[in-house]
């Protein structure tokens, strides 16, 4: 694997290997929770906090832990943060608490969490565990806050609870229900896509005359 | 990486490395060492918990009091003060034999107004409804056998369907004043009889639950709340406890 500097981990997870949006991983709360934006928001902030939390302590402790039970060890270490999470969000806004409901206690088994400590932080220093925890994080938040975003717009008509279009507007209750969660994702993926692509493409041409080998590593 | 690292992750086959990605195991290592590994881990985690847990139990208990107290002045139409009574098999009484677990206990709240009279009893519960257990709470007045209103407290209702019973304000204040057992209808399809509710359109289920929910509680502790005589309102607006009676000065006197 080639060296990275700090600042590409910190900036990796946020966009060129987002979680949700390139990695496709953590897609069960992006899709369950994202009905509002608060929703959104509180479910992005509870999963930086422990993934962040892990990563730091996974990284700490990396050569206490035996190689057999590495992974029941992350798990617990995930486990106990998740925990946390849920204790401190009941206690602090007990109305998204009761929104978010089981799955907040889900955040344990969201693979873009066990993922990032088997990839990265079981094998790195704490502080660049700390960075690349970090940008997924945030790029998971990112992602979740444009599905809820865009659901509650068309959804509820509203942002952040504030009505958008006042009365006559008629929600898109599917938006809020599940499939809208569905066809939120399959639409950013699209657009994702495309966008990627065209990109790539327009490298590509621009590179043309001078050979194909750089094209690779620019795509 | 995809999904496969959650696999190992329950914890059936630690020795399972074929997901790769681990750093190189190593010939051999005592099972005690993993199993003090482990132990140590597990208890740490639990001591950060517990530890936690103190610090965060007194808030999480004060918000569902809190819900608790503002949906009992709610149902009851803001009454100026209230006081929780435990259901007994012997009825309702204020204070539980010696040795009986106050949390658990069932209770029902009596409201009086600003005069000391009684203002209605404030009755939870619940029973499964199109997703999952909904819980709510109405207020019923004995005398006249009528509602005072009804609140959803916890649903898991279908998001802008069956959560209606809980945003549909038309729905919601139908509940006041009207005469037990209660008969849903569909909209407009009413007699103009004083015991139909008008169930929502899209969520016939869940109304359905939530009037089923109050019928039922009204049939059970019906006679109860009939034999029951209010003693008279709580002297002074007391300070509200985790099981003691509690009351609350309310805004509006009724």
């Amino acid at each position: 694997m080639r060296e990275t500097t700090p600042t590409e981990d910190l900036l990796r997870g946020i966009w060129k290997e987002n979680p949700v949006l390139v990695q496709l991983l953590g897609l069960c709360p992006a899709l369950a929770v994202t009905n509002t934006v608060p929703n959104s928001l509180a479910m992005g902030l509870a999963t930086f906090f422990v993934l962040v939390g892990s990563s730091f302590l996974v990284s700490l402790v990396k050569s206490w832990i035996p190689a057999e039970v590495r992974i029941s060890a992350y798990i617990l270490i995930i486990a106990t943060f998740v925990t946390i999470a849920d204790f401190v969000l009941a206690a602090v806004v007990p109305l998204i608490h009761k929104e978010l409901g089981a799955f907040i206690a889900l955040i344990v088994v969201n693979c873009m969490i066990l993922g990032r400590q088997e990839a990265f932080a079981s094998k790195r220093p704490v502080g660049r565990s700390i960075l690349d925890a970090a940008g997924s994080g945030a790029g998971f938040m990112i992602a979740l806050l444009m599905m809820g975003t865009f659901r509650e717009i068309l959804g509820s008509g509203s942002i952040m609870g504030h009505s958008l279009f006042g009365e006559n507007f008629e929600p898109w209750i599917v938006m809020i229900l599940p499939p809208g969660g569905f066809l939120t994702l399959g639409s950013i993926l699209l657009v994702f896509g495309w966008w990627k692509e065209r990109k790539a493409e327009t490298i590509r041409v621009r590179q043309w005359p001078h050979g194909v080998a750089s094209g690779e590593e620019a795509a | 990486m995809k999904e496969l690292p959650t696999i190992p992750a329950e914890g059936r086959d630690p020795d399972d490395t074929a997901t790769g990605g681990g750093p190189p195991v190593p010939p051999q290592v005592a099972s005690s060492k993993l199993i003090a590994t482990l132990a140590i881990a597990g208890a740490l985690a639990g001591l950060v918990i517990v530890l936690v847990f103190q610090w965060a139990d007194p808030q999480i208990q004060a918000h569902r009091e809190a819900a608790l107290r503002a949906a009992v002045l709610e149902v009851l139409n803001g009454p100026a003060s209230y006081r929780s009574l435990y259901v007994t098999p012997d009825g309702l009484v204020e204070k539980l034999p010696e040795g009986s677990d106050t949390v658990t206990a069932e209770k029902v709240f009596l409201g009086f107004d600003a005069s000391g009279a009684p203002a209605g009893y404030a009755v939870t519960g619940a029973e499964p409804g199109f997703q999952d257990v909904i819980q709510l709470i109405f207020g019923y007045d004995v005398d006249s056998g009528r509602l005072l209103g009804m609140k959803v407290l916890e649903s898991k209702e279908t998001p802008g369907l069956g959560d209606k019973i809980i945003k549909d304000m038309n729905f919601v204040n139908g509940f006041q004043g009207v005469s037990a057992p209660i008969v849903g209808v569909k909209q407009g399809a009413g007699t103009g009889s004083e015991n139909e509710v008008d169930m929502i359109t899209g969520a016939t289920i869940s109304s359905r639950a939530v009037i089923g929910i109050i019928n039922h509680r009204l049939e059970a502790l019906g006679p109860a709340l009939t034999e029951h005589e209010p003693g008279p309102a709580p002297q002074a607006p007391p300070v509200a406890t985790a099981d003691s009676s509690a009351g609350a000065g309310g805004d509006e006197g009724s």
